[in-house]
């Protein structure tokens, strides 16, 4: 046991290399997803048909897909049509654009729970369409969203693990590393979950702090509800 | 009560139609409005009321008919439907207060967003508006935590807040609580003695026999009768007008 333990506080400093950049990889990847997935449900709720079409398409072929293959495809399928990407690069594009059709879904749900009348009400007052969505719906929206979302953080802290088999030193990969050149597995992968669940108890803790923020009377929003 | 009233009117409505696919809503409807006038419409549910009202601040485009707001045509294709929104105020049924504001945001939200007037100086106004429903004391409580009455005079004080030059009230007291309705029909009283131009679907009889000027009543799409309330409670000219005033009437005993 106490082997162990001296095991795990020498590759200490190697797995945290690898956890900065699993979590560089987590709010990287939410950041695009947020970007993207924002704009694909404005365009699910209020644009065109042929956009809505195409936004469709987009989401149900992410979500049905897995992640590991969509990691595949980018960066050993991309090379074939003339894209070369970096291994930190695709790794950031898999896992943005994979979140990102996720978080489309919450946020369309969510816009859709805002009333029609906030929209009619910010019209009436000479709002332009843009204006009423970016004031009225979106603030609502958003917050509508944010415990589906919370489980999205938090997901992606451990969907960023698969970067590995492309050999990207994140916290999954260097454990690998680790543990076939000292040839101890087990200590090193408990010390990787241990990390992993630091990782979650920072992301619900900074979560908790935004909801704090976002807060407004409790069941505010609850009306809205149709 | 007399009141003094301009001869140029500030809106006018010519041959509004309104259909929805098959159903005609609004069939023929003219109508002019003066300065200062205070014109309650009545009629049975579907006829056509609400959709007059959603036509004029152009949140429905009509089927076909002409709407001029203060000489100018609002239903000509080249018209910035936001300006035309701007000069009107709107009251809603269901209140439709923004519900992630506080009351006081809900009157400014406008003013700063779309007038583009200073955070301060929109504050003051709101102030000044909220205190008009007699609201000030609610400024920073959230829709939630204010009651029916009190959520639509946030909605009136939020429409006040643009300066609007006619007001228009959907049905305003049908979603509260009988014992709710009088704080928002006496804010509406206040409004009119002001010299608010008001046109006001609702069902209240006595407000209208008080306060309005015109008494209006609609039926399947069409203006059926028209005149002051005296006239058109105490002598219907129409046989629907005055099925619709005893059934109304039978109602409102009962409450």
């Amino acid at each position: 046991m106490n082997e162990s333990l001296l095991f795990m506080q020498r590759i200490i400093p190697e797995l945290l290399q690898g956890t900065k950049v699993t979590i560089q990889l987590t709010f990287g990847s939410l950041f695009l997803g947020f970007a993207i997935g924002l704009l694909a449900a404005l365009i699910r709720v209020y644009g065109n048909r042929w956009l809505q079409r195409v936004v469709i398409g987009y989401v149900n072929i992410v979500r049905g897909t897995p992640l590991m293959v969509q990691l595949f495809v980018v960066y050993y399928g991309l090379p074939d049509v003339g894209l070369t990407l970096s291994r930190m690069t695709a790794a950031y594009i898999t896992l943005g654009l994979n979140s990102s059709a996720y978080q489309a879904e919450y946020f369309r749900g969510a816009i859709q729970a805002v009333a029609h009348g906030q929209m009619l009400a910010a019209r009436a007052i000479g709002m332009s369409r843009l204006k009423a969505i970016r004031f009225i719906i979106l603030p609502q929206a958003l917050r509508l969203a944010l415990p589906v979302w919370s489980n999205e953080m938090i997901a992606m802290v451990k969907y960023t693990a698969v970067v590995f088999l492309i050999a990207v030193p994140d916290l999954m990969g260097k454990a690998k590393i680790i543990s076939s050149r000292y040839f101890d597995p087990i200590a090193t992968y408990i010390a990787v979950a241990i990390i992993y669940l630091v990782l979650v108890a920072i992301a619900t803790l900074i979560l908790r702090m935004i909801n704090k923020k976002l807060n407004i009377p409790e069941g505010a929003l609850d009306g809205v509800r149709r | 009560m007399e009141k003094h009233l301009g001869n140029e009117p500030i809106l006018t409505i010519e041959n509004l139609k309104k259909s929805f696919g098959e159903l005609e809503v609004i069939k023929d409807v003219s109508l002019a409005i003066e300065p200062k006038e205070v014109v309650v419409i009545i009629g049975p549910s579907g006829t056509g009321k609400s959709t007059m009202l959603q036509c004029v601040n152009l949140l429905t485009k009509p089927t076909a008919g002409k709407i001029y707001l203060e000489n100018q045509e609002i239903t000509a294709p080249s018209i910035n439907a936001d300006k035309v929104r701007q000069r009107i105020g709107m009251v809603f049924q269901e209140f439709n207060l923004f519900n992630h504001l506080t009351a006081i945001e809900n009157v400014t939200i406008g003013m700063t967003k779309v007038l583009g007037m200073k955070n301060t100086e929109a504050r003051n106004k709101g102030m000044y508006e909220l205190e008009r429903v007699g609201l000030a004391e609610q400024a920073t409580k959230y829709p939630s935590q204010l009651s029916g009455g009190q959520k639509q005079r946030v909605g009136i004080a939020r429409a006040l807040g643009m300066d609007p030059h006619i007001m228009l009230f959907d049905e305003p007291t049908s979603a509260l609580d009988p014992e709710l309705t009088g704080e928002v029909l006496n804010v509406m009283r206040k409004l009119a003695l002001e010299g608010m131009t008001m046109m006001v679907v609702s069902h209240e009889m006595s407000f209208a026999r008080e306060v309005a000027d015109r008494i209006i009543f609609m039926d399947e799409g069409y203006i059926v009768e028209q005149g002051s309330p005296h006239k058109l409670f105490n002598n219907p000219k129409s046989e629907r007008t005055r099925r619709f005033l005893s059934m109304i009437g039978s109602i409102n005993r009962e409450k």
